[in-house]
């Protein structure tokens, strides 16, 4: 079947079979590799994209559910060469180890702060609670989404 | 890697036309599919045709109708949890929703699916069983009702046939009523080893009906109907919570799993029964 998905802003048109998974589709047909391919059992979260706004587990959605509809990667954070704060939060606050996971940590902390802008060490826990670091590096991915929402306070209006 | 074998995708634009593509061989519904589709990825379902109904957002909705609340079968889970009126008149979907999965899966899975999927340990069957509710059927032939304690034959088995769609659960909205969810797992997210839905409606200092679900521990219709049962007509109160929870857990036939033994998830029944009437009577004396 052909779809149509907008993907960061960009249209795509692509002949897939019914079964591909929105993450291999990502991956494989575009080459957008910064969505990670995990535990492929909606478990870990790696591959957490945002579906019309919202995030979604991306190896447990056909690419053909999205056809019609956009897609946001990590890729999308980053503005004119400007890391989006929840990315230099990670930075500044060490919010990853081995990177596997920081994918769909970054796009799930953007969406929390998009809907929370001053979340609660607790909040920012239940918001990641789908998302598993191997690393077991929490502490830090809360501390890092912390100083995104800070600074973000500090610089109204500063995308990033 | 996980791959689901070769399928077919049609997309319903309307729920007519989801019936007349339902009205084909060997179709399955799809609508969150985070059930489903990590069941096709384990070849555990192989549908020849995936209808899906995610465009019908006329089936999303949650709201009253006169004496019911009624939720639409593509309500999300997560809008059920932020549905203040549902939260208002059944904190027992709330207690529930809290411990469905995870925030992000709760963003697409959807009400209806839960039931239809028909888990064992899924926590809807249980909590909507516990309130009694009845769920709407849409088919050929027109609409039908069932209750919800009739909707599940077994594990993954309901009562929808062939042509088929869930539309829509109606729960009866009755005052003086009070509902609480307690569930216990291994870890944030995960399946219950045991879980137990109230829902109690109280007369002064009386029970006049109980509503008891049990998840995951074998409860014929996820009800523990002995239980509420003895409860009908007592008076509120710790000794009888206890015996009631005290029968739960007899007449419930949990199998030992990697999530425990029996006697385990039977001593889980109990307790969490006992909470569960707990939380309700009280609630029911806030309302």
């Amino acid at each position: 079947m052909r779809i149509a998905v907008t993907v960061n802003g960009t249209a795509y048109a692509r002949e897939i079979e019914p079964r591909l998974l929105l993450i291999h589709f990502l991956r494989d047909e575009l080459s957008l590799t910064g969505s990670h391919w995990g535990c492929d059992t909606s478990n870990c979260g790696a591959c957490v994209v945002w579906l019309d706004g919202r995030p979604v587990k991306s190896c447990t959605v056909l690419a053909a559910m999205a056809d019609g509809h956009a897609v946001r990667t990590v890729e999308d954070l980053a503005t004119g060469g400007r890391l989006d704060p929840v990315q230099q939060g990670f930075i500044e606050c060490h919010g990853l180890q081995c990177g596997f996971c920081t994918p769909g940590m970054l796009m799930t902390a953007r969406w929390l702060l998009d809907r929370n802008p001053d979340p609660a060490p607790g909040e920012i826990r239940e918001a990641i609670s789908g998302l598993l670091c191997r690393c077991t590096g929490y502490e830090n991915i809360v501390r890092s989404v912390r100083w995104a929402a800070r600074w973000t306070a500090e610089h109204p209006g500063d995308p990033g | 890697m996980q791959v689901p074998a070769q399928v077919e995708y049609e997309r319903a634009t309307s729920v007519e036309h989801a019936l007349a593509l339902l009205s084909g061989p060997d179709t399955r519904v799809l609508a969150g599919g985070h059930s489903l589709i990590p069941m096709m990825k384990l070849r555990l379902a192989q549908p020849g045709v995936l209808v899906d109904i995610n465009a019908l957002t006329e089936l999303a909705y949650i709201r009253r109708d006169r004496g019911e609340l009624c939720i639409g079968a593509l309500a999300r889970h997560a809008d059920l949890l932020d549905s203040a009126l549902a939260g208002e008149l059944f904190p027992i979907f709330h207690d529930a929703e809290r411990v469905v999965a995870d925030p992000i899966v709760r963003l697409w899975g959807t009400v209806g699916g839960s039931l239809c999927q028909a888990d064992p340990s899924e926590d809807l069957s249980a909590a909507f069983a516990a309130a009694r509710a009845t769920a709407v059927i849409r088919g050929p032939a027109g609409g039908r009702s069932v209750p919800v304690r009739e909707f599940h034959l077994g594990p993954y088995e309901t009562v929808i046939g062939p042509g088929e769609l869930l539309a829509e659960i109606r729960v009866p909205v009755r005052p003086g009523t009070g509902s609480a969810y307690e569930k216990v797992s291994r870890r944030a997210g995960d399946w219950s080893i045991a879980a137990a839905g109230v829902v109690l409606c109280l007369d002064g200092d009386r029970v006049a009906s109980a509503g008891i679900g049990l998840t995951a521990v074998g409860a014929e219709h996820f009800v523990a109907a002995e239980a509420e049962e003895f409860l009908t007509g007592r008076r509120v109160g710790e000794d009888s919570f206890a015996a009631a929870g005290a029968i739960a857990a007899r007449h419930c036939r949990p199998a030992a799993d990697q999530r425990g033994p029996q006697d385990y998830k039977r001593h889980l029944v109990a307790e969490l029964t006992a909470r569960a009437l707990r939380r309700a009577a009280a609630r029911a004396r806030e309302a």
